[in-house]
């Protein structure tokens, strides 16, 4: 999003078999561009853009992947991550890509990336101001399973007409005592949109809230990208009486013993045994390797599990 | 270990390597060229390009190749391809009414001027195993005895400029007149579909839609799901020329022939107070050979026009944002097949949702209200 970023970007630097610089020519950057322009300018609106097929398939990121295209630089810092961890295969795959038709550095410190490209999760490690987080979004309509159709959401979006939503979540109480949203928890932007925050889980919700890197949500084959700007408000639908709250684990990490992060749980046998490890993969590693943690598994388990 | 925590990089590797492998199969066999799945595999390649929205038969045929065969995986690399292709030109409307038909059938009459013209088609045949099929090098002898024996030189046979059945329908006021939109058709490659959206740009999106959805769609309105009274008007399918208009030249220029299929439907009556009745059109159009594509697409061309005509719309096939929205196999296989990526986190959630519900389910007895069985919909269905 940076103008003198993108000076770097043009057709010479092209990259190898005669693609242009990330893939997308100049043009449909510049489409790109505008709509993220106004994406951010709306923060929650879904700006419809004119998404194009790329040579990922849809679903698996291709949305992110064009923002990401429209924003990269040549000297940014590329970080991909599904799921918290960087080495996934998609994550690998869309890493590749990048690697490929940019040639930018990458990197897994998320410290270190000015371009954090994500598939469910937001990393553990506070963002900084100045980098970018690209959120991919497989269904951007956050009333789309209340109502199925595209012209009565728009309708609903600009009408404010958010009450179905709270009815929703109200159901949710009533049958199982909670709101039984645990990922996708729909959020209200600047007071104004609601949102869905993409199958984050509702565990990184408050990150959202004012932070002060820069959030773009590219969803391609519904064809929508939407914006949080740095420090705005991001606030989780919820009731006074029955107030939002993020998943806790009564485990540390098996690793590096965390007890604030995200918990992947990992079946290691047939007997149930479990172990429950950082999803995201560079806090965990970060840890284990700054002085003072120790692993609280057994040595045994974490050395298989490293393995 | 598992994948997730290392391993992804090399794992990827090794799949691409197994798979290359596979594609090429016992190299004890001759490979297939791209040339032979492009005369031999016609009707493969002909689905390709319309459903990649290229004419290009040798690349089509490349894509079958490195597909495995495997169309919709054929269709998508064709995409991919078409999406860095600049646009050069918009050519002017091609008038299949000039089409040099290789076949052209009526049901709707006898006898049309131009007469019925079977072509090449696999209607009539008893579909039996040809099993001298099975022989190696099969009988080239025997191919060369078929052309040989037809009266005229059959293959390459073309009838030029048959007059349109429709047309003489219009001409007596007992149909309605396609009526030309005047603006330039959207390119739903470039801009988001935008609902509702009009006939020009729901028949782009239908012709880039998935043959096996609309052939079901288009069942359904037969079997009364948004019945709309069809007869197969015309389905002609041959050659025709495609101008440019270049700006420096002012005139048009022929650039080249591409084989298309066309399919007009005749459809339903309608008429009011004001006016008489008429029957109404469905269209399908598609590259290459592709009948049964062409036909459905007509099909539900015509049920999506409901609103038009102000029917009932209570079917699938009549409701647009229905059909656009999910007839593009790219999109569809795109979605179901990313379920095969991980899920950890959405999973862990879940769970952990799920453990918290049934713990104080134990704990409260049946004070608390009871979890219902629809638990797991409610909150899957955010998935993704």
């Amino acid at each position: 999003m940076n103008a003198d970023r993108h000076e770097h970007v043009s057709s010479e630097a092209a990259s190898p078999e005669g693609y242009n610089f990330a893939y997308l020519d100049e043009q449909t950057k510049r489409m790109l561009r505008r709509a993220l322009l106004k994406a951010v300018a709306v923060p929650g609106y879904q700006v419809p853009f004119g998404g194009r097929e790329m040579p990922l398939p849809y679903g698996w990121g291709t949305g992110g992947i064009q923002v990401t295209a429209a924003v990269i630089g040549s000297d940014d810092v590329l970080k991909v991550i599904d799921q918290g961890a960087d080495d996934t295969t998609n994550a690998v795959s869309i890493r590749r890509f990048f690697v490929t038709t940019t040639g930018v550095d990458t990197t897994e410190k998320t410290c270190d990336a000015t371009v954090i490209q994500t598939r469910h999760r937001i990393p553990e490690t506070p963002l900084s101001e100045g980098q970018i987080l690209v959120y991919q979004v497989p269904i951007p309509e956050p009333l789309r399973f209340i109502e199925p159709s595209e012209t009565e959401t728009r309708k609903m979006h600009a009408l404010q007409e958010y009450g179905v939503m709270h009815v929703k979540l109200y159901e949710d109480i009533a049958h199982f005592g909670h709101i039984a949203t645990a990922y996708a928890y729909p959020v209200k932007v600047n007071g104004r949109y609601v949102m869905d925050p993409s199958p984050i889980p509702k565990f990184d919700n408050p990150k959202m809230h004012q932070s002060p890197a820069l959030q773009l949500f590219g969803a391609g084959r519904e064809k929508r990208i939407y914006a949080v700007p740095p420090f705005t408000d991001v606030e989780s639908l919820d009731f006074e009486d029955y107030p939002f709250e993020i998943q806790s684990w009564d485990h540390h990490c098996d690793i590096c013993g965390a007890s604030e992060s995200f918990l992947d749980e990992v079946v290691t046998d047939d007997q149930g045994g479990r172990l429950f490890v950082c999803s995201d993969t560079d806090y965990c590693r970060t840890r284990v390797e700054a002085e003072g943690v120790q692993a609280v598994a057994s040595p045994a388990k974490t050395q298989e599990v490293l393995s | 270990m598992y994948v997730a925590v290392k391993g992804g990089e090399k794992a990827i590797d090794h799949a691409h390597n197994l798979l290359a492998r596979r594609r090429r199969g016992d190299t004890r066999q001759a490979a297939l060229s791209v040339a032979q799945i492009r005369e031999q595999m016609k009707l493969a390649v002909d689905r390709v390009m319309t459903e990649g929205s290229v004419y290009d038969p040798e690349l089509a045929a490349l894509a079958v190749k490195q597909a495995s065969g495997d169309l919709m995986e054929a269709i998508f690399l064709l995409r991919a391809y078409r999406t860095t292709l600049p646009r050069l030109a918009v050519t002017s409307p091609v008038n299949t009414g000039d089409m040099l038909v290789q076949r052209r059938i009526s049901a709707t009459f006898k006898d049309v001027p131009g007469g019925q013209v079977l072509g090449s088609t696999y209607d009539y045949t008893h579909r039996l195993l040809d099993f001298k099929l099975l022989a190696e090098g099969e009988a080239e002898s025997d191919v060369a005895e078929r052309a040989s024996s037809e009266e005229p030189a059959a293959a390459d046979e073309s009838v030029a400029r048959c007059p349109r059945v429709l047309e003489m329908l219009n001409s007596e006021g007992l149909i309605e007149s396609a009526k030309p939109e005047n603006e330039q058709p959207g390119d739903l490659t470039r801009e988001p579909l935008d609902y509702p959206a009009d006939r020009a740009t729901r028949l782009q999106a239908l012709a880039r839609g998935d043959e096996g959805f609309l052939l079901a769609l288009a069942y359904s309105t037969q079997r009364g799901y948004g019945r709309n009274h069809p007869f197969a008007g015309e389905i002609r399918q041959g050659y025709v020329a495609v101008e440019i208009v270049p700006e420096e030249l002012g005139f048009a220029i022929d650039i080249g022939d591409i084989e298309l299929t066309e399919c007009e439907m005749i459809n339903q009556f309608v008429g009011s107070k004001d006016r008489a009745p008429q029957f109404t059109r469905g269209y399908g159009l598609g590259f290459g050979q592709c009948e049964r594509k062409a036909m459905a697409m007509a099909l539900v061309d015509r049920s999506l026009r409901a609103a038009e005509f102000d029917e009932e719309r209570d079917s699938p096939a009549q409701n647009e944002e229905f059909v656009l929205s999910h007839c593009d196999n790219v999109e569809s296989n795109g979605f179901v097949s990313h379920l095969k990526l991980p899920h950890y986190v959405d999973f862990q959630s879940e769970l952990e949702l799920l453990r918290k519900l049934r713990k104080e389910f134990e704990e409260h007895g049946s004070n608390r209200p009871a979890a219902k069985t629809n638990a797991a919909t409610t909150a899957t269905e955010v998935t993704s």
